[in-house]
């Protein structure tokens, strides 16, 4: 077929209709307090790795939790790179509803990374 | 007649004693504070219409002038037991008590004894007692009724950041519940401070604003629109002091999802309620200590000025955290009920 130099460009938004859960209902297993963020940010704000790197570790969990898996992989956001966290612990620590963020992140690794 | 006594001058203490004794029952009213209405007494302003918090306190404290009502003040309740009339079982808290107030006995007793603010000394992250320009939303209070609203220099502030939800919603306080109150609260001081210091930036800081009562959403739809007062939707993780005695925020703006920094003259903390210490000794002394150490009633929505035990009945905010307006209507709830569940005219025979 003749390029013509178009191309269909991929929706933006999020479609939950045909995203895959499994991922997702895994994480929950796995990080059970997960489930109880409400999106202060308060885990960003008090990031470690926020202070010097672009790194926001409310947006990874959040795209994880809208099943926006390729976001955190094959698009590799530097905001979301997982690989920037060191594992200090200090989101968990100010959290308000004692979410695991950290373990989240390790979990995340786990399922996406490797 | 049966003996009434009502623990806590508060709003619902002494709107219950009104009713009571407009209904010709004498009522002993105790008060551990040296004066009544010490919550209402410390505001400048009340929300939702900004009337005169003295003016507001001087008329309920107006009810209580009736010859039976006995009001003791500086009088604290360290026990409150059943103590069982002959043939009733001691354990048997559905039978007839007599209740042991300090060392008097009374055979209706209304708990009234309220909340606490919480010690924002628990967050320590947030720099209360540590930096001199971090406040609770209390001093605040005291400097908006002063008309002296000062930065820790004593200069007047350029700059001032409310925070939300200081020991309530928090799983690191042990207290999940909303404190109601000060998600309102903060938008009234916003405004007074506006009002006081016009060219003073304020900002409010939310994980969620709660306007749930009347007039409250108009009264955020106020600060923005006529005081220029900003609200950021993210949750201040920490706060430090800056060489020049301000404070330096940390949060991210979550509309936003970029981190955040801002510096500050005042931080104010807008700290939520908690179960009283006489709420809680009380409570537990009588078996109905129920969550968070609040006052635990028989039914949420058929019986919610009584308790389990015979006799005693709970109002205001010794159960939950409530507003004014929510206390004082409490009291006339529990009022009622006394005259009617508590067989107030007859004796001892259920
Ligand atoms: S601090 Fe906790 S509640 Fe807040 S956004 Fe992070 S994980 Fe969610
Ligand atoms: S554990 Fe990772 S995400 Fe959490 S504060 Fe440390 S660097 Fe940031
Ligand atoms: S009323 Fe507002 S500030 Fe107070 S605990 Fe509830 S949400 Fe937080």
């Amino acid at each position: 077929m003749a390029n013509f130099g178009f191309k269909i460009s991929t929706p933006r938004s999020i479609d939950l209709d045909n995203a895959d859960r499994t991922l997702y209902e895994q994480m929950l297993e796995m990080v059970p307090s997960y489930r109880y963020c409400i999106g202060c940010g308060g885990c960003t704000a008090t990031c470690s790795a926020g202070q010097f790197t672009d790194f926001n570790i409310r947006k990874t969990h959040f795209l994880f939790s809208r099943r926006q898996y390729d976001k955190l992989t094959t698009d590799m956001l530097p905001e979301v790179d997982l690989n920037k966290c060191m594992l200090c612990g200090k989101c968990s620590l100010v959290c308000p509803r004692g979410v695991n963020t950290r373990g989240l992140i390790v979990e995340m690794r786990k399922l996406l990374l490797n | 007649m049966k003996k009434i006594a009502i623990l806590g001058a508060g709003p619902a203490g002494i709107e219950a004693a009104a009713v009571l004794a407009a209904n010709n029952c004498p009522v002993t009213l105790f008060e551990k504070e040296a004066q009544p209405l010490c919550n209402i007494t410390d505001k400048a302003f009340l929300f939702p219409n900004f009337a005169d918090a003295a003016e507001v306190a001087a008329a309920m404290r107006a009810k209580l002038d009736n010859p039976i009502i006995t009001l003791r003040c500086n009088t604290e309740v360290a026990q409150l037991t059943p103590s069982y009339i002959t043939g009733f079982q001691a354990e048997n808290l559905t039978g007839t008590p007599v209740w042991k107030v300090n060392d008097e006995l009374y055979d209706i007793v209304l708990l009234a004894t309220g909340y606490t603010p919480f010690d924002a000394r628990r967050k320590e992250e947030l720099g209360y007692g540590i930096y001199p320009g971090v406040h609770t939303s209390l001093e605040m209070e005291k400097m908006i009724r002063e008309g002296k609203i000062v930065n820790s220099l004593g200069e007047s502030p350029k700059r001032i950041v409310f925070l939300q939800c200081v020991g309530s919603r928090d799983e690191k306080s042990g207290n999940h519940y909303c404190s109601k109150l000060c998600c309102v609260t903060a938008v009234k001081q916003a405004i007074e401070a506006k009002k006081q210091l016009p060219n003073c930036e304020v900002f409010v800081y939310y994980m969620d604003l709660r306007m749930w009562g009347q007039g409250f959403e108009e009264m955020y739809r106020t600060a923005q629109q006529e005081y220029g007062v900003n609200f950021i939707r993210g949750r201040i993780s920490e706060a430090g002091g800056t060489f020049d005695g301000r404070v330096q925020i940390k949060a991210e703006d979550t509309l936003l999802g970029r981190p955040l920094k801002m510096t500050s003259d005042l931080l104010v903390l807008m700290v939520g309620m908690e179960a009283s210490k006489g709420t809680r000794e009380l409570a537990t002394q009588c078996r109905i200590c129920g969550e968070y150490g609040f006052a635990q009633t028989k039914d949420p929505h058929l019986h919610d000025c009584q308790s389990e035990a015979h006799g005693l009945f709970v109002a205001g905010a010794c159960k939950r955290p409530m507003t004014l307006t929510d206390s004082i209507n409490d009291g006339r709830s529990a009022a009622y009920e006394i005259l009617t569940v508590g067989s107030i005219n007859s004796t001892y025979e259920q």
